[in-house]
């Protein structure tokens, strides 16, 4: 069966498209791009922009073990609703994505939904920072990458050794760049405004010296390095350094990064408590010159739902982390798009082509022949963010109330559509 | 409309009559502390005080009372701005004249009554007014009235004074 | 002018005539502390709770008594243990106090932004009486109207905080109050106990003692713990009190006039020499103003925003 999508305005940056036409999924793979196709079932996409499905290589899907925060079956619907057809899971999980069976099961749950669900293995044996890993046998249960993420590495030996290890089977590793040293029970950026309001705060130099250490690293083993949710100048001096020197890093940061500073904290907000946390307008600035640089490579979310119990605490008490998957398109539309920062196709290749390419996977584009994942969006249309109508369980956000302009309408995965 | 009820000369003469009263009843000014309730009460103290004292030669205590912390409409009308109360004698055994320039619900005399006994045991308190103008809400009376003025509850009485920034002066204001 | 605030949380949230009210407010009270029956009636009613997660006998009964003399009934929850997986929440416990008909909470807190987030939770009122290293309010008004009653005025003078500013909640208060008075306020202490950026509050940074006294009418020595020694912030306390710690000999560059201030309770010897704490300080003025304000503040919050300054 023959699907088209008509006139809608096709942006494949990796086919270097961008024209008004049609697109025909066939069998779940992209069949044709062209004018006045024909087909059986029939999907008007006038006014919209149909692009890749986006690739967020960096979700917390909490399942196993905290279900009640996000399952992986809530993180693919809240995926879906975002216009991201895969998703790729963190191994903090409960019991940690350590070993190969937790890797086969988070496989087979995902294998369940509707999207392309992968996942990262754990660096270290329960993220302990203490002994690596069985990466091999994980390797062989399928994960995509290895990570340290929640739980960054300390320890500098083990850190080479996880690397020399994990570039034997051709994996790219993702680095959560954080000194625990410095970072320990602290809330918030350094500064100013954690000054005025009394909390422990970490000063930027936490991830710099972390960025800078793996970086080093990376230069040592030759593994694939991806630094993760880059959030301070200095970190992205550091990587823009470093592929200067052809060293094969590569790095990511998040909308929350380039669209929220640590002034939304001033009211004490637990919602606004990330790691690494929002920094100052320069940081935003430099995180945007990155991305538009191509100093940063990709736009993931690090979607980390939590129950309400969680964050509505003393901010002291409160987890980490805030949801992206439902807003991560609108939110980077709205902070990079609208204010003309960089153009659409930009965007979209951050969210689609590049973090495909960082993970080595056969996603993101809409060359025939592809996977026919796609997201279908009205880049003009404001919508008012309700959290309630969240399909993750997660309703943790700064962002709830608050209008973006970019609405999902469809997600397409292997041709399965999904209206909104 | 604003209709004047007492000029300087009137209020002048009221609280001559009302002072003579003062001493003829107490039997001179020995044992007499007159107080003020702030902030529109003070005026009229401070003035009687000095023409008992002109009368019977004798300087006589004056003090001033504030009944913020006493006020019964609190919950209904909220915080009202503090004064300090200064009343610069023990009042305990003495004949306390307490002043006040409208006469109305009883209630500022009422709350004023439960401020001095918290500060001593007055041997007597009497009440001294300008105007006694009705409507009284508690069983309270005034002993010496410079004026007693019929009125609806519809109008408002006011007094301006000297000491206040005004011309000596009693009005009824209606709608 | 009309009291509106529902709560006081920080002073940097308070306007110059908000805070002039309470002060004059409290100045009028103050005379209540003298009488022989230091109670009147015009809180009758109204319930109050003081909810502390940190201990602290000075500031619970500087509270307990104004809201006595006030005539409130008060009643004193004190939760130990801050771990958050004990016990019930902070949340759940101000919603069953607020079910009991509490119309005013004082919270202490060992985090920071906790009284922002009580305010948030319940309809009555909260009145922050220390939330991690944020604010102390009545800490910084109590210091403000014992400078007020010193100097009469706030304008033009020169206030230096010294110690432990980082960890702090009074020096903070003080940085903001003062300042929105007209003050002009220093703060000193070792460059480890400055935070960042803390010259970004309306204040001067100094780490030279002497220079940051020069010229002051009143200094607030704060207390230093023994604890910050030991997670290295400073050397040694020997170290310390010769470099920060007050003497009469090192007030000499201040004003003639200049007054002592400590949020107590004092290591004597150790931020302040004992001859200064006995002879030279206003520390129990401090105290009895301490309750003059708290006494200005319930009496304002439970009026329920209607108060007419003339």
């Amino acid at each position: 069966m023959r699907k088209l999508f008509k006139n809608g305005h096709i942006i494949d940056p990796a086919s270097s498209t961008d024209r008004v036409c049609d697109i025909v999924i066939e069998d779940g793979k992209v069949a044709e791009i062209g004018e006045n196709l024909s087909g059986d079932e029939v999907i008007d996409c006038s006014g919209y922009v149909i692009a890749p499905g986006l690739v967020d290589m960096h979700v917390h899907m909490r399942e196993p073990g905290q279900e009640n925060k996000e399952t992986i079956a809530t993180a693919a619907q809240a995926a879906l609703a975002g216009g991201v057809t895969t998703i790729l899971g963190m191994p903090n999980t409960v019991p940690a994505a350590d070993n190969a069976s937790v890797v086969t099961f988070i496989l087979s749950q995902g294998a369940k939904t509707p999207v392309n669900v992968l996942t990262t293995g754990a660096a270290t044996k329960s993220n302990a920072g203490k002994e690596m890993a069985e990466i091999g046998l994980m390797f062989e249960a399928g994960i995509t990458a290895v990570s340290d993420d929640a739980f960054p590495v300390q320890n500098s030996d083990l850190m080479r050794r996880v690397m020399e290890y994990t570039k034997m089977f051709d994996l790219p590793i993702l680095l959560h760049c954080e000194d625990k040293d410095l970072t320990m029970g602290t809330v918030m950026n350094e500064g100013a405004v954690s000054t005025h309001l009394g909390l422990a705060a970490s000063p930027k130099a936490a991830e710099e010296i972390a960025v800078r250490r793996n970086i080093a690293l990376c230069e040592l083993t030759g593994c694939r390095t991806h630094i993760q949710h880059v959030s301070c100048a200095g970190s992205v001096e550091a990587v823009r350094l470093a592929k200067s020197k052809g060293i094969p890093v590569t790095a990511e940061t998040c909308p929350q990064y380039f669209s929220l500073t640590e002034k939304e904290l001033e009211t004490y907000n637990p919602a606004a408590k990330v790691n690494p946390p929002l920094r100052t307008d320069e940081d935003v600035e430099a995180v945007k010159a990155g991305l538009k640089d191509g100093t940063l490579d990709v736009i993931a979310t690090d979607h980390a739902p939590h129950a309400a119990e969680d964050k509505d605490v003393e901010i002291m008490y409160a987890a980490f982390g805030m949801t992206g998957l439902e807003t991560s398109l609108a939110l980077s539309i709205t902070s990079l798009v609208k204010t003309g920062f960089m153009t659409l196709p930009e965007l979209i290749a951050l969210m689609t082509a590049a973090p495909a390419k960082v993970l080595g996977i056969d996603k993101g584009t809409l060359a025939p022949g592809a996977d026919g994942d796609m997201v279908v969006f009205d880049p003009d249309e404001e919508w008012t963010v309700d959290v309630t109508k969240f399909r993750s369980k997660g309703k943790n956000t700064v962002l709830d109330g608050r209008k973006l302009t970019g609405k999902v309408k469809m997600t397409v995965v292997g041709g399965d559509v999904y209206k909104f | 409309m604003i209709k004047q009820v007492m000029d300087d000369n009137e209020i002048r003469r009221a609280l001559t009559r009302v002072a003579h009263e003062i001493i003829e009843r107490s039997k001179g000014a020995d044992n007499l502390v007159v107080i003020g309730i702030r902030s529109r009460g003070v005026p009229p103290a401070q003035r009687l005080a000095a023409l008992i004292g002109e009368i019977e030669g004798v300087k006589v205590p004056f003090g001033t009372l504030d009944i913020s912390f006493y006020r019964d409409d609190y919950s209904i009308r909220g915080a009202a701005p503090v004064g300090a109360s200064d009343i610069p004698v023990d009042i305990t055994d003495k004949h306390v004249i307490l002043v006040d320039e409208v006469l109305y619900t009883g209630r500022t005399i009422r709350a004023a009554l439960d401020a001095l006994m918290d500060m001593g045991r007055p041997s007597v308190i009497s009440l001294a007014v300008l105007i006694d103008r009705g409507h009284r809400e508690l069983p309270i009376r005034a002993d010496y009235v410079g004026k007693n003025l019929p009125t609806s509850r519809s109008e408002s009485v006011k007094v301006s004074w000297k000491e206040l920034g005004g011309e000596d002066a009693v009005t009824i204001v209606s709608e | 002018m009309r009291f509106t605030k529902k709560d006081i949380l920080g002073l940097e949230y308070l306007t110059p005539e908000e805070i002039t009210l309470i002060i004059e407010t409290a100045r009028t009270q103050k005379d209540l502390l003298s009488r022989p029956i230091k109670k009147v009636p015009i809180l009758r009613g109204k319930s109050v709770c003081t909810l502390f997660y940190e201990n602290s006998t000075r500031t619970r009964t500087s509270f307990e008594l104004a809201a006595k003399m006030l005539s409130a009934d008060t009643s004193s929850v004190s939760v130990s243990g801050s771990s958050i997986n004990k016990g019930e929440s902070f949340k759940d416990t101000l919603l069953t106090l607020e079910s009991m008909g509490i119309d005013l909470f004082i919270i202490r807190h060992e985090a920071s932004g906790s009284s922002h987030y009580a305010s948030q939770i319940v309809k009555s009122h909260v009145v922050n009486a220390g939330d991690g290293l944020h604010a102390h309010p009545t800490q910084g008004l109590l210091d403000m109207l014992t400078i007020y009653e010193n100097k009469g005025k706030f304008e033009g003078l020169n206030v230096c905080v010294v110690g432990d500013i980082s960890h702090s909640r009074v020096a903070r208060s003080n940085v903001w109050g003062l300042a929105k008075m007209g003050a002009h306020v220093r703060v000193c202490g070792p460059s480890t106990l400055i935070p960042p950026d803390f010259d970004k509050l309306p204040c001067e940074v100094y780490t030279d003692l002497d220079k940051a006294l020069e010229g002051a009418d009143a200094v607030n020595v704060l207390r230093i713990q023994k604890e910050r020694m030991d997670r290295g912030f400073f050397p040694t306390i020997g170290e310390y009190v010769k470099l920060y710690g007050i003497t009469s000999e090192r007030l000499k560059g201040c004003k003639d006039d200049v007054i002592v201030l400590h949020p107590g309770p004092i290591n004597r010897g150790v931020e302040i020499d004992a001859d200064v704490a006995y002879n030279h300080s206003v520390i129990l003025d401090q105290v009895t103003n301490g309750v003059a304000v708290r006494m200005a503040i319930l009496y304002l919050l439970l009026g329920g925003g209607n108060a007419e300054i003339i």
